[in-house]
Formats: C-alpha cells, sequence, structure tokens
C-alpha cells in the first residue's frame, strides 16, 4: 500500500466517524428539542388523565323520571324558584321530609327571615308555597302508623 | 406557554368558577387527583357510618340509626346519630384549644387548655344516654316541622373527661348562678359569623352533678370530629342538645342562658296540655329537661320470619331520662296481655339498661312484638303517640317489630 493510499483509507475513516457523529448530535437535539416541547414524552409511567372535566359537561339542573336530579325535588310548576330560594342554605331534604299546608310554610318562612337571615322572597313566596302544598301535601297518620314497607326476612337461630 | 400546562390551566380556572375559589398551588396537583371540593361527599365514609344509617338531611348533616344497628349494649361510632344545627368545623388544632369560663355568675374568668383539663382535674368515664329531643318526631300528626327522626335519633357511649363541675368550681360559682350556656366554634349554615347555630345549656343542679363531663374521649378513643372534637359537654339523660360539641366557652349564667336554641319554641314543649294542631305562644311553652322513659328492641331486625314451634329471642335497651327504667315487659297481641322480662341495672346512673326475652307464639301468623318501660316513678310508655306539641318532641310511644310465624 502506498503512502497516499493510506492517508486516502484514514481520510474516509475520520469521515465515517464525523458522520456518524453528527448524525447522533441531530438524532438527541430533535429528541431534546421534542422533550422541551412535548417534557412527558419520556413519562411512560403516568396514565392521562383529565382532571375534573366531567362536572363541567354535566347540566345541572336535569331531569331524570320527573324528579329534578341535584336535589331530588319533583319537577312540576315553581321547581327552579324553589331550588334557587330554598336550597342554598339547607339540603332540599329538609323541605321534602317536611310537609306542610300553606299557613305553616309561610309560618315557617317568615321564621327563617327574622332568624336564619332568608331574604324577601317577594312574588315567589306564593310561587314556592303552592309547588310545596301541591307536590308536598300534608298525610294523615292518626294516632299511630301500622307497620309498613317491611323487608320480611327468614330468621336463622 | 406549553399546550399541555394550558390545559391544565383552562381546567383549573373553569375549576375556580365552579367551587368560587381560585385553586392555589393547583399546577402541583397531583395527576388523577380529585379535589375535595369535587369529591361526592359520602357520609358514610366521612363519617365512618354503617351503610345503614339513614341520611335525613345533608346541609347540615343529620344522620340517624335504625333499632337494630343499635343492638351493641355501647354504641360504636359507627351507629351513633349525628345531628347537626351548624356546619361541621374544620381544621381544629388540640394544642391551642382552649375552654374559658365566664359569665355573669363566674367568681374569675378563666381559661384551660386542653392538657389544663387532662392534668389538673380527675378523669371519670361514663355510658352515658344521649337521646335528640326531636327523636319520633316522624309520627306526630298534624306533622311538626323539622328532622323527621323516626326511632334512631338515640345512643349510648362511653364517655371520658373531667366532671364539669369541677371545673366551674375551680373558676368559683357565685351564690346568684342558676343556669349554665355553652358556645362552640361551629358555624351558621348562613355563614353569617355574628350568629350561632345552637348555643344550650342546663340549669346548674344538671350541671354539678357527676355524670355531667367535659370529655375528650368516646368509647376510649379521641371524640370523632362530627361528634365533637376535641371537647364535648356530655349531660346524659337530657336532650342532647344540651350535650354541645366543640365547645370553647362555657358561660355561668344568673338567669336562664338565652342562647341560640333556648328560646321562643325550641326544646321546649307546652306547659300545659294542648290539642293536636293548636296554636302555642312562646311564652307557654316550657324548656325539656329529663328525657322520658323509652325502649327500643335492637334484635330480631323488624320483618323477622320464624318456623312455628320455634321460640324466638328478642333484646333491646331502655332508658328514663334522669330515673331509671324500674319494670320492662313485651306484648304479643297488641297490649292485651304484657310478659315482665328480665332487665339489667345500669352500668351507671343515665346508661341504658339491656333486657332480653325468650318468646312463643301460640299458632302461625302475623305478631308484633310490643316493649313498654316503665320508670321508677311508675310511668310507663304509652302505646299510642303522647301529647301532641308544636315542635314535635318527646315521642316515647312503644317501640314494635313485625314477626311472621310461619
Amino acid at each position: 500500500m502506498s503512502k497516499e493510499e493510506a492517508f486516502r483509507a484514514q481520510v474516509k475513516k475520520v469521515y465515517r466517524l464525523l458522520m456518524l457523529l453528527l448524525a447522533l448530535f441531530i438524532i438527541s437535539g430533535g429528541g431534546l428539542m421534542y422533550y422541551m416541547v412535548n417534557p412527558d414524552a419520556l413519562d411512560f409511567m403516568s396514565k392521562t388523565e383529565t382532571v375534573a372535566f366531567a362536572p363541567i359537561e354535566v347540566d345541572e339542573d336535569r331531569i331524570e323520571n320527573g324528579i329534578h336530579v341535584r336535589t331530588g325535588l319533583i319537577d312540576a310548576e315553581g321547581l327552579m324558584t324553589v331550588v334557587n330560594n330554598c336550597t342554598n342554605c339547607h339540603s332540599s331534604k329538609l323541605v321534602t321530609q317536611n310537609r306542610m299546608n300553606a299557613e305553616r310554610w309561610n309560618a315557617t318562612i317568615k321564621w327563617m327571615q327574622e332568624t336564619q337571615n332568608l331574604w324577601d322572597l317577594g312574588r315567589n313566596q306564593e310561587v314556592i308555597v303552592n309547588y310545596l302544598v301541591t307536590n308536598y301535601p300534608p298525610k294523615a297518620k292518626g294516632r299511630r302508623m301500622v307497620l309498613s314497607d317491611i323487608d320480611w326476612y327468614e330468621l336463622e337461630d | 406557554m406549553k399546550r399541555r400546562d394550558f390545559v391544565k390551566k383552562a381546567t383549573l380556572s373553569s375549576f375556580a368558577t365552579l367551587i368560587g375559589t381560585e385553586l392555589v398551588f393547583g399546577s402541583k396537583m397531583l395527576n388523577g387527583y380529585t379535589p375535595l371540593a369535587l369529591q361526592d361527599p359520602d357520609p358514610f365514609k366521612l363519617f365512618n357510618k354503617h351503610k345503614d344509617m339513614v341520611v335525613l338531611n345533608d346541609k347540615p348533616w343529620n344522620i340517624e340509626a335504625q333499632a337494630h344497628l343499635l343492638d351493641d349494649k355501647i354504641t360504636p361510632n359507627s351507629c351513633m346519630f349525628i345531628r347537626n344545627n351548624g356546619l361541621v368545623p374544620e381544621d381544629i388544632d388540640p394544642n391551642t384549644w382552649t375552654l374559658t369560663i365566664d359569665g355573669e355568675s363566674v367568681k374569675t374568668k378563666k381559661t384551660y387548655t386542653l392538657s389544663d383539663l387532662k392534668s389538673k382535674f380527675q378523669q371519670h368515664t361514663y355510658q352515658l344516654t344521649l337521646e335528640c329531643g326531636g327523636n319520633g318526631r316522624a309520627e306526630f300528626d298534624p306533622p311538626a316541622k323539622g328532622n323527621q327522626w323516626t326511632i334512631g335519633a338515640v345512643h349510648c357511649a362511653s364517655w371520658t373527661g373531667v366532671r364539669l363541675r369541677d371545673v366551674l368550681e375551680n373558676a368559683g360559682i357565685k351564690s346568684n348562678a342558676v343556669y349554665i350556656g355553652y358556645h362552640a366554634v361551629d358555624k351558621h349554615l348562613s355563614m353569617d359569623p355574628n350568629k350561632e347555630p345552637i348555643s344550650r345549656g342546663c340549669p346548674m343542679t344538671k350541671a354539678l352533678q357527676d355524670e355531667t363531663l367535659l370529655a375528650f374521649k368516646m368509647n376510649g378513643e379521641d371524640i370523632p370530629l362530627v361528634h365533637g372534637y376535641p371537647l364535648r359537654l356530655v349531660a346524659g339523660g337530657w336532650p342532647a342538645s344540651v350535650s354541645g360539641k366543640w365547645i370553647n366557652r362555657i358561660s355561668i349564667r344568673d338567669k336562664v342562658h338565652d342562647g341560640t336554641k333556648m328560646t321562643g319554641t325550641a326544646y321546649r314543649v307546652p306547659c300545659k296540655p294542648v290539642a293536636p294542631g293548636e296554636k302555642v305562644k312562646d311564652e307557654d311553652m316550657c324548656i325539656i329537661e329529663s328525657m322520658p322513659v323509652k325502649s327500643l328492641i335492637t334484635y330480631p331486625k323488624t320483618g323477622a320470619m320464624i318456623k312455628n314451634g320455634k321460640s324466638l329471642t328478642i333484646r333491646g335497651h331502655a332508658w328514663a331520662g334522669e330515673l331509671e327504667v324500674a319494670k320492662m315487659e313485651y306484648s304479643i297481641d297488641f297490649g292485651s296481655t304484657w310478659n315482665t322480662c328480665p332487665l339489667e341495672k345500669p352500668e351507671n346512673r343515665l346508661a341504658w339498661q339491656h333486657f332480653s326475652a325468650k318468646i312463643d307464639f301460640p299458632k302461625p301468623g302475623y305478631y308484633e312484638v310490643w316493649a313498654r318501660a316503665t320508670d321508677t316513678n311508675g310511668i310507663a310508655q304509652p302505646m299510642l303517640l303522647p301529647g301532641w306539641n308544636p315542635k314535635g318532641y318527646l315521642n316515647n310511644a312503644c317501640h314494635r317489630i313485625a314477626v311472621k310465624v310461619t
């Protein structure tokens, strides 16, 4: 082998080495760039989670089977007036478990205004009381009710 | 801005509109974590309650037991009813908690830390029956407003603490003292800081009883938050509202305490009997003191079916406010005949007493087992509803369970 050929071969080697370095540089540089833009790319362990998107899309006031889902109140005339005025401070459960006539509801509203910071209901008061006495009328119970809704089961010793 | 961050920030800001406040450090929130404010509040997990407990109200939280859940001699936390007038306080620090004794009739206004109370005074443990004044309200006709408790607003836990008497005497009681009134840190439902959800109390005679405790333990452990952590006044045998939770101040008053729910019609019944539905003036309403005699069949659960010829074991508890239960009876023929059954003495004064009986039924059919307790004054539970009252208190009518013999 002549001196010249040996030199050529060496140049080729150096050239290949440089090309390899360049390729490595481009690949790793590109990878780093990608990582900067999308820092989660190397985080193989994490699962994608959406942080509480669901409540935003749900209709707060949806009705199912004639019931206002969020409060459990019957869907009827005056429903939203009751929801907006009567479920801020206390639960709707306090409304539905109490069955009163118009006079006693009005007295109860007066008591809430005098002692519990309830606002003036204006014309809405009539709408609310009408809704309550129509949809949640008092039930006659007498001096002792019959036992009902009994869940019968076999009693083993 | 990086796309992902933008998405996260946008979600967090919609959050802010949802919960009405900015979520500080929201960006540091762990992936997949849903903030507490948006978690569906499951009261059974929140308060460690049995799945059969019944939620009457979720704002404020009011939850009652069913008879069969109260079978234990000492009621565990999981089956204790919850009655709240306001919002359960948050961020309680027992290290900085103090109790102040003040009022017109205190000799020296004094403040004690929890460790003062625990170290300076002798500790006592009592089993104490606490029943909500409105337990049984659901049965009144015409109905009374308020939470419609059926039978489960009663429990008898073991309470450990110091005697209220010892603390009051340490501060000094003037001779004109009439009543004590408690104050606590729970917030009013309207969030009005000037309103107390409840501030009741009792006459000095009740306050000075051996069993009236400033308790810091329930069933041997720190009192659960919803039951009054870190300090609860416990006055057994009286409406449970006297047993104030989250107590930080007790006033020795020179008159009947006039705090929230002491006046008007709250925890009061007509001084004289009235007809159902009758209007009663505020001044004709008297404060409830001792609760009336009552009992519960806690085993078996109502609805039991047994084979003909087999006998049925029943058991339960009976209590009588300030008094003791002297006699326990059951009937399987709607009160036509009564059978006396064995009744244990109370573990201590004001603890409920346990009864049991073995019942044989004459033939197949539908039966109701009715239980009736009689106190040491000879007063028994009525089979019908007791006297109607505007707020539906003190229903101590006999408890009954349905049984079928097949």
